[in-house]
């Protein structure tokens, strides 16, 4: 659906984006993740034709982004980041005048319409101004424009941000729907919603892609897996030193309240320890009263890769 | 085709959401009353030569309420797209740049237009209450309104082109402002040169939209204005598609 080549944009001596290369298949829910000023946007917009790259190749749904841009953009949704939206507009009338700017017959308007109104859950501000929307139905209006035109691609640039825990869990279910019919490229900062939703990832830092891959493997191949907290009453031992001296634990670090110490240990990548902690507490008689093994997330993915050459 | 009136229903439409329309049309039937009001009352002192519409077309009111309405009507034409960020959606949706810059100079040019209508009126009324003629002949109508029009699209065009130049309304406006007035009296200069015969004074002449009125008023047609102003509308259109094309590359 989304077929990008080397794909480089400067702006005045900066280099955004260089080089991308990536390929979304159809009907797949990319997830598009970097730090803020990554390129996430740029990206987004140069697959938009809002603006052409430097150089390298981008094409949707077979259609090359800057010879055939105009077909190029009847086959996508776009919702830009913030939602930008006429204020003085109704949003009946933004629709229908979106619909009609998006080759939608005429007669076919009213349904279409009224379609996204009902998916985005529109229906009782339909009349308001949208000026007088709160932050969560400026970006359902968003939403509804980029699927009015039933588009084979929707390309979301931080369809959550702003939004409320429970908007955001709306509109990730919406997300979700939508993936059923549509091809979606979104990016995000909410990490365990990237986990929830998306087939596949992408990690962008500084104009580069760093990870291409599904959640799952991502996660699993990552260097500095999760570790295992262990809270106890330690008595007479110190705790840190025998529990370093387990082979796969690389480093422990302790906190203490009440004479209960919390020990965070990190283990290396695929062991699990648990039964070898279990083991040496039993054998020095310490109290326990929590062994939980904390499995590595997306976000742990994330850091490590968007901080590693830093400090 | 059929974006194009899409897009210039939405241009039209816009002028009437927003509040400075309603003053605009306030501001410019005061100032147009004032000037049909001070002409009859003039005329009605001492005979003169001209008719009441030929008045009406060539007073100080008039050429100011003129200069002063283009730049509140076109500032926020691309400004405010810039501005709010509309733009992105508006341009990636499968329409092409140069359908968005006519639709909006034609949407300022019909809200221009709009803001005549209630002159027409003002002849019927002075005919009707007055059994007197107000202009010298029906050409006289046409040649005035025509001029209305081709100054129309000359200074919507102007102001199209500043509104593009930047996304803040009052530098648009402040650009379109001088621009215009620099243009009038370039053409007020000609009266000032005494030598009739002088290049100078024949070549911004051409500027004059003062003595183009002048004589579209008495009811002559005259081709060169006219060319005149359809051409450097067109011209000036053509610069405007072309700096608009511009901010994919200065982003």
């Amino acid at each position: 659906m989304i077929k990008v080549e080397n794909l480089t944009k400067k702006y005045a001596g900066q280099t955004a984006i260089r080089d991308l290369n990536f390929e979304v298949g159809n009907g797949e829910i990319m997830g598009f993740l970097g730090p803020n000023g990554a390129g996430k946007t740029t990206t987004m917009r140069i697959l938009a034709s809002f603006m052409p790259p430097s150089s390298g190749r981008a094409s949707i749904a077979g259609f090359d982004i800057f010879n055939q841009s105009l077909e190029a953009r009847a086959h996508l949704g776009y919702m830009p980041e913030n939602v930008p939206l006429y204020n003085d507009m109704r949003v009946n009338e933004y629709l229908n005048y979106r619909a009609a700017l998006k080759n939608i017959p005429h007669r076919r308007i009213p349904e279409r319409v009224g379609d996204v109104r009902e998916l985005c859950g529109l229906k009782e501000v339909e009349n308001k101004i949208i000026g007088a929307l709160s932050k969560g139905y400026r970006q359902r209006v968003g939403l509804a424009d980029a699927l009015v035109h039933e588009p084979d691609l929707l390309i979301l640039d931080e369809p959550t941000s702003g939004l409320d825990p429970n908007q955001i869990r709306q509109v990730r279910e919406l997300i979700k729907n939508l993936g059923k019919q549509h091809t979606i490229l979104l990016s995000t900062h909410i990490l365990p919603e990237v986990e929830m939703t998306c087939s596949r990832v992408i990690i962008i830092h500084r104009g580069r892609i760093e990870a291409n891959d599904t959640p799952e493997n991502l996660v699993q191949h990552i260097r500095t897996a999760g570790g295992v907290t262990l809270d106890a009453k330690t008595g007479k031992d110190d705790g840190a030193a025998e529990l370093k001296r387990i082979g796969a634990v690389r480093d422990v670090s302790v906190t203490e309240e009440d004479g209960w110490k919390t020990f965070s240990l990190r283990v290396e990548s695929g062991a699990d320890v648990r039964e070898e902690v279990f083991r040496l507490a039993r054998d020095r008689h310490w109290d326990v009263r929590e062994l939980t093994a904390r499995r590595p997330t997306l976000e742990d993915v994330f850091v490590e890769i968007t901080q590693a050459d830093e400090v | 085709m059929r974006k194009f009136f899409v897009l210039l229903s939405r241009e039209v439409s816009s002028y009437f959401y927003s509040p400075i329309a309603y003053i605009v049309l306030v501001f410019f039937l005061l100032v147009s009353g004032a000037d049909f009001y001070f002409q009859i009352s003039f005329m009605n002192q001492r005979p003169v030569s001209y008719s009441v519409q030929e008045a009406f077309f060539n007073s100080v009111f008039f050429w100011f309420a003129f200069v002063l309405i283009f730049p509140l009507i076109t500032m926020r034409l691309f400004a405010e797209e810039f501005k709010l960020g509309t733009i992105e959606p508006l341009m990636t949706a499968p329409v092409r740049d140069w359908q968005v810059v006519l639709s909006k100079f034609f949407g300022a040019l019909i809200f221009y237009l709009v803001l005549w209508i209630p002159t027409i009126c003002y002849f019927a009324i002075f005919q009707y209450i007055t059994r007197q003629p107000a202009a010298g002949s029906s050409g006289a109508y046409w040649g005035s309104y025509l001029m209305l029009l081709l100054l129309g699209m000359f200074y919507v065009s102007v102001g199209c082109l500043a509104s593009v130049l930047t996304r803040n309304q009052i530098i648009a406006a402040v650009i379109s402002f001088c621009a215009i007035t620099l243009l009038f009296f370039l053409g007020l200069i000609s009266f000032i040169l005494l030598d009739v015969t002088s290049t100078t004074r024949q070549l911004l002449g051409y500027f004059s939209a003062i003595e183009h009125m002048g004589t579209f008023s008495r009811g002559e047609i005259d081709t060169r204005p006219l060319v005149f102003y359809l051409s450097m509308t067109a011209l000036v259109l053509g610069l405007t598609y072309q700096a608009f094309q511009s901010r994919k590359w200065r982003l």
